[in-house]
């Protein structure tokens, strides 16, 4: 066990490499030239010239990337054109901010995913099963955007209970778990759970499902064991199966949040990569598209080695 | 005394929006503790179905259960779901076919022993442990320690059978319900599981349903054999006067004409035609369309089981009927 965990860690460093390779490349491939954004078209050649040395632009790409690594391996993301400040300075904030948003989130859509998707699939076929599958459905087809108005417009427009914009009094940088806070929170956070809560219903149910059908459940009945020792054994078959599913939504809630952060004016990595996108700020975006990348992978790396924990049919070696 | 189980005018339908399934359609019988029954019948005849009925193992929702099944002086059709399950694995418990899926394949054989007995005992976790190993051991598991700690995948499918068996013993049933038990091993398998079954069955004195395809398996474990039907029992008796001399034309059919005591291995017999649809019940014979003696009578009411000797039976208006006793 011991040398399976050591080896896939050990896999995750070639994988971050290539990630950091394909993030380089896909802003310098993107059509545009950055400098255009941050000097006034009619400058002197002179000047453009002094600026791209300053920022490096005006080497090769592969020495670009090679300074660039090395620089994020000693863990400086470079400076943002658009503001001069250093980009994790701009960053931290950022994915601060994101983190909160997307972990609160999937929490709401994994609690009432999990329970609506556990129902399903224990009572399939009955009216449970029918209510719960119209909301997984309901759940992964509206529009995040639109869902996103609609609240707004009914809590903060016409009852004015929760505020509509920003991530709390005091902007996007200091956050606490107060009410203060918290009501900034509110709003994003159910809007963004929709989708996972969908997500993870119709998994979730259709796992149950597959296991209160097999033979094992109908020994388990034959042996006298109780609902609630039953259900023990479903959860324990299920949960390899819905953690795999709950961690790659973490994931995509990390990076897929950029509407709904926009929606919401929320300060988080989605936020920032709008702005980064149209002021063409390479260094913020390389840094943005970096860290969501990484989070993605250690979020595989853990969901990887939890289910070979939890299921004695994977071979660890 | 009353028989370790009891069965009358047991009928079982399959009940879904678009069809009904009469799988068991009037089954009588009683079995002695410490007696052996086989039911054999063709596929889809209602053994298993029969055999669930006995622990009202049948899904619950799809399922309507009438008649009488008394296991161990328990009314299995009118008792709560929750002393339903006080019953099952400790008066009444079952073996099936399939090893490789009737074990949960996340939890340990040792598990799976511990919870059975913990929950039907109050027991501590050490002795439960102890206990395990000592049934693990009782059904000769080699290496029965390690064992304990294995996963079902990680056995072969004779140990898991053992360990499937080591499980529906482990609180000492009356009554052990065994659905094919055999029938997914290899042969070597078989004969061992079987000579083991036959061995437990007297140790412990347990009363014993079995349903098995092979007739020699029949011959080799059970003191009373039934022949199923379309959802009947439609000839009964001890197992070696019925299979020299089967009364039923289904049953000699089965059995083939020339079959003297019983082949180890022999399989049942293919009779021409089809067994009958179970859409809908059958209002005479359910077997004249198949048989070569048919006549009209056959088809005008389901024939009443008739006793030409005592302590067998078979629903055949060509059987005469001399005993005048419900004995069937
Ligand atoms: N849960 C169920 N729902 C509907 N029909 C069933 C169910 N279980 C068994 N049946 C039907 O009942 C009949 C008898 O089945 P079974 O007892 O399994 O036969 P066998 O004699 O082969 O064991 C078959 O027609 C089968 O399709
Ligand atoms: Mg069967």
């Amino acid at each position: 066990m011991i040398f399976y965990l050591i080896r896939r860690v050990l896999y995750a460093i070639p994988i971050s490499l290539a990630v950091s390779l394909v993030c380089f490349m896909l802003v310098h491939i993107a059509p545009g030239d950055p400098i255009n954004a941050i000097v006034p078209p009619d400058a002197p050649q002179a000047v453009v010239e002094q600026i791209k040395h300053e920022y490096g632009l005006d080497k090769p790409l592969p020495v670009q990337f090679g300074l660039w690594l090395y620089q994020v391996s000693q863990g400086d993301l470079g400076r943002s054109l658009a503001t001069g400040r250093s980009v994790w300075s701009d960053l931290r904030p950022a994915t601060a901010n994101t983190l909160r948003l997307a972990v609160t989130a999937s929490l709401i859509g994994f609690v009432l995913g999990l329970i609506l998707g556990g129902l399903a699939g224990t009572f399939r076929g009955t009216w449970i099963d029918r209510i719960a599958t119209t909301f997984a459905v309901a759940g992964v087809s509206i529009p995040h955007y639109w869902l996103g108005m609609v609240m707004v417009i009914l809590f903060s427009v016409t009852l004015g209970a929760l505020p509509a914009m920003g991530a709390g009094p005091g902007g996007a940088t200091d956050w606490a778990w107060d009410w203060a806070h918290i009501q900034y929170l509110i709003l994003p956070a159910v809007t963004l759970s929709v989708i996972p809560m969908g997500i993870i219903t119709r998994t979730v149910r259709g796992v149950v499902g597959e296991i209160m059908n097999q033979d094992f459940v109908n020994t388990l009945r034959g042996k006298g064991m109780l609902p609630r020792n039953i259900f023990l054994h479903v959860v324990k078959n299920a949960a390899p199966n819905a953690l795999s599913v709950m961690g790659l939504q973490l994931g995509y809630l990390m990076g897929g949040s950029i509407l709904v952060e926009t929606v919401f004016s929320w300060p988080g990595t989605g936020f920032l990569l709008n702005s980064a996108i149209f002021q063409r700020d390479i260094p913020l975006l390389q840094g943005t598209i970096l860290v969501l990348a990484l989070f993605f992978v250690a979020l595989n790396l853990i969901v990887d080695l939890v289910q070979t924990a939890l299921d004695p049919r994977i071979k660890r070696s | 005394m009353e028989p370790l189980v009891h069965v009358r005018d047991l009928k079982v339908r399959f009940v879904s929006r678009d069809s009904t399934v009469h799988a068991v359609n009037g089954v009588d019988f009683d079995l002695a503790p410490r007696e052996t029954l086989c039911i054999l019948g063709e596929s889809g005849s209602g053994k298993s179905v029969t055999l669930r009925s006995l622990m009202r193992l049948n899904p619950p929702r799809l399922t309507k259960m009438t008649g009488t099944v008394r296991v161990g002086g328990h009314d299995l059709v009118t008792t709560s779901e929750r002393s339903l399950a006080d019953i099952r694995g400790s008066v009444v418990s079952m073996i099936f076919q399939e090893p490789m899926t009737a074990l949960d394949p996340v939890f340990t054989i040792g598990m799976q022993i511990r919870e059975t007995i913990r929950r039907h005992e109050t027991i501590s976790r050490e002795d439960a442990e102890r206990r395990a190993l000592e049934l693990l051991e009782l059904v000769q598991i080699p290496s029965a320690k390690r064992r304990l700690a294995a996963y079902p995948h990680e056995l072969s499918g004779g140990l898991r059978q053992r360990a499937m068996i080591a499980i529906a013993l482990s609180c000492r049933p009356k009554l052990l319900l065994a659905d094919e038990p055999t029938t997914a091993l290899d042969a070597t398998v078989q004969i061992q599981i079987l000579l083991l079954l036959r061995k437990l069955q007297q140790d412990m004195g347990m009363g014993v349903i079995f349903v098995t395809h092979d007739l020699g398996v029949a011959a080799e474990i059970a003191d009373r054999v039934a022949v199923m039907y379309a959802g009947r029992f439609i000839e009964e008796g001890p197992v070696s006067a019925l299979m020299r001399d089967p009364l039923h034309p289904y049953a000699q059919g089965l059995l083939g004409a020339t079959v003297h005591g019983g082949v180890r291995g022999k399989r049942l017999t293919t009779i021409p035609g089809a067994p009958p649809n179970l859409a809908q019940v059958p209002t005479g014979c359910a077997f004249a369309p198949r048989c070569a003696y048919v006549e009209p009578a056959c088809l005008a009411a389901v024939p009443a089981a008739r006793s030409p000797i005592p302590g067998r039976a078979a629903r055949c208006i060509r059987v005469p009927d001399h005993a005048v006793s419900t004995a069937a």
